[in-house]
């Protein structure tokens, strides 16, 4: 399946995907009005060190641990390969962002439920606006071996 | 005590737009933008911005733009805000003013007063998306007459030449005055067009060599990471005798820019300032040049062609005609506008010619002399597009060197701050955070679209002027007619008058 990569050579950890995935998944079409004095909570977050920065969002694992754990059955991948969330059956547990080996699920906005990255089919951008918009190419979208 | 001296430029951000992302703060090397957390909003500090516009093209919500400051001094035709500016900086310092890029003063350019002719009813023009159309050429020395043996086959023995897809080339820009990763952009560029960039005078990095078939390596005064292996994997070598945007001087890369791999490649230590002299220390005659060209043919066994480039200076014409007769193979010649890495403004701003007179005369005299085909023509120093090209080959160069326009291609905005080493966009600086900026990966394609497009264009204007291979629109002056020049400058171009027939 196509999934996202990231680059760690090329990112530049400017952090404006995290700004287009929270303005992506705001179901508004204006940017400034989705996100101007808003806190974001953003499905990618950049982990900068010294030199290295890399943006992590969900791998979408072919045997996905999050899927295992989930107690309410709201985690499920399709048949597609993308491992989805259903915020309808979510207990707010959090289970799955203990296990998740790459922190790439976290609590929504208002904490009751989990989030995850989910390639931007749940939203009207039908595919991953951070790679779109990234600089410098270091986030990709494409199939690998 | 310092004067204060206004910033030229002030950085004006949208509050309603800006949403406090920071990418700007994040993405400026000067340190221009910063994020007050107390009152949650971010700042921009005009005093240290160099106007590249990076934080503009960056910007999500495009909330930020650059814009000329309106403060002034009394109003002077004679002492602009500019040079007073550089008085004080001067008073203040006690240094040198340094620049870089082409000379952005207000001369005339004559590219805009030349204008290109159409076949019209008796010779047709040509539609060079259904016949073909050709821009492939060949760089090298031609033989003037034709000798066959008894059976009629050719006796000349040709030159070494370079073969061109296209008729542009990337001119001169050394490894330590552009980054690792520009480099890589223009080699795959150079490799994937079917013709050459060009390493400048600061080696070739050992990554590159595997580009060899597309690359022109410089011979310059610092001869520096000259070796055997440098020449034998070129294509062409070019001994480098002035650049357009400094005639008559060296060059001098700091050495904070000569970083581990840089000294590497250039074969000096690092950290320590490279020094290119004004003259070759070995070359003070035609006779001297002929030595070095020919020292270069031997020591690559007469396969590859050699590359003399002059700057464009006021007695050009006498020296090509010199340098023809050198040996050389390929002529370059490079106007004032050229641009550098770093040169000082006075001598930038003022020394040496427009490259479209240097260039017609050189033409013309090495016709009168009857030794054009001793040697091919390459112009550079500020073209700027595909008219520029067929301009330049109908005044008579065989192809033209593009720096400039493909380092716009790369991102450059000509912020010209080359010298601070703080290139925004990835290209003129080895801080590895900033040369990373540039990815490859969409910097040759970003070449490749732009010269693509250009030889388009080249195609349609050769096709309307009803010639169908741009070897037969060298040095065809009757394609180009003045406007809005003296009769003086019309015949140092030797072109017609608008409105004048053949």
């Amino acid at each position: 399946m196509k999934r996202i990569y990231v680059n760690e050579k090329w990112c530049l950890g400017c952090h404006l995907c995290e700004y287009e995935c929270a303005f992506a998944n705001s179901g508004l079409t204006d940017m400034v009005k989705a996100l101007k004095g808003k806190v974001i909570h953003p499905k990618i977050r950049v982990e900068d060190g010294e030199e290295v920065h890399f943006a992590v969002n969900c791998r979408h694992c072919s045997d996905p641990i999050c899927v295992h754990s989930c107690i309410a059955g709201a985690l499920s991948q399709g048949a597609d390969g993308v491992v989805g969330i259903d915020t309808d059956k979510c207990v707010g547990c959090l289970t799955c962002v203990l296990v998740c080996p790459y922190g790439a699920i976290m609590p929504a906005a208002d904490g009751h439920v989990a989030q995850k990255c989910m390639l931007c089919i749940d939203n009207v951008c039908g595919e991953p606006n951070c790679v779109k918009y990234c600089l410098n190419n270091a986030i990709v979208y494409e199939e690998r071996d | 005590m310092n004067i204060y001296i206004q910033p030229e430029y002030e950085v004006v951000r949208d509050r309603d737009r800006c949403i406090g992302c920071r990418v700007c703060e994040r993405q400026c090397a000067n340190l221009v933008h910063s994020y007050d957390a107390e009152a949650g909003k971010m700042q921009a500090d005009s005093a240290l911005c160099v106007n590249c516009h990076r934080c503009v093209c960056v910007c999500p919500t495009h909330a930020l733009k650059i814009v000329k400051s309106d403060d002034t001094y009394k109003v002077n035709g004679n002492w602009g805000n500019q040079t007073i500016n550089e008085v004080y900086r001067q008073a203040n310092s006690g240094g040198v003013l340094l620049s870089s890029m082409g000379n952005p003063k207000e001369y005339p350019v004559f590219w805009d007063k030349m204008l290109i002719n159409a076949s019209q009813v008796t010779n047709p023009p040509i539609d060079p998306l259904r016949e073909p159309m050709e821009t492939r050429l060949w760089l090298g020395k031609r033989t003037s007459v034709i000798e066959r043996d008894e059976r009629g086959k050719l006796k000349n023995k040709l030159s070494p030449q370079l073969e061109l897809k296209v008729p542009i080339l990337f001119s001169a820009m050394s490894y330590g005055s552009i980054s690792y990763n520009a480099h890589e952009s223009l080699a795959r560029a150079a490799q994937e067009l079917g013709t050459f960039y060009n390493t400048g005078e600061g080696g070739l990095h050992k990554d590159f060599y595997k580009y060899g078939k597309n690359t022109i390596v410089q011979v310059a005064s610092g001869r520096f990471g000259v070796y055997k292996d440098y020449l034998d994997t070129a294509a062409a070598i070019e001994i480098k005798m002035g650049q357009g945007a400094k005639p008559g001087i060296g060059g001098h890369l700091p050495g904070e820019k000569i970083s581990a791999d840089v000294s590497e490649t250039r074969m000096i230590p690092q950290g320590v300032d490279a020094i290119s002299p004004a003259p070759h220390h070995d070359i003070y005659s035609i006779e001297d040049l002929r030595q070095l060209v020919y020292s270069l043919k031997e020591a690559t066994d007469y396969k590859k062609p050699v590359i003399v480039k002059i700057a464009a200076v006021h007695n050009c014409a006498a020296i090509a005609s010199g340098i023809a007769r050198s040996g050389a193979d390929i002529l370059a010649i490079d106007g004032y506008r050229g641009g550098t890495g770093a040169a000082p403004t006075r001598i930038r701003d003022n020394v040496g010619i427009p490259i479209e007179l240097a260039l017609a005369q050189v033409d013309q005299r090495l016709r009168e002399e009857g030794i054009r085909d001793e040697v091919s023509i390459l112009a550079g120093g500020s073209i700027r597009s595909s008219a520029d090209v067929i301009k330049a080959i109908a005044l008579g160069a065989d192809a033209c060197y593009i720096g400039t326009a493909a380092l716009l291609a790369l991102g450059c905005h000509l912020c010209r701050t080359c010298h601070t080493g703080k290139c925004n966009w990835g290209i003129a600086t080895q801080r590895p955070d900033l040369v990373k900026r540039l990815n490859p990966d969409i910097g040759y394609k970003r070449l490749v679209n732009l010269v693509t497009a250009w030889n388009h264009e080249i195609q349609e204007m050769m096709g309307g002027m009803g010639i169908n291979s741009i070897e037969a629109l060298r040095g065809n002056r009757l394609m180009l007619r003045g406007i809005g020049l003296t009769d003086t400058e019309l015949s140092v171009l030797g072109i017609k008058y608008a409105g004048e027939s053949m």
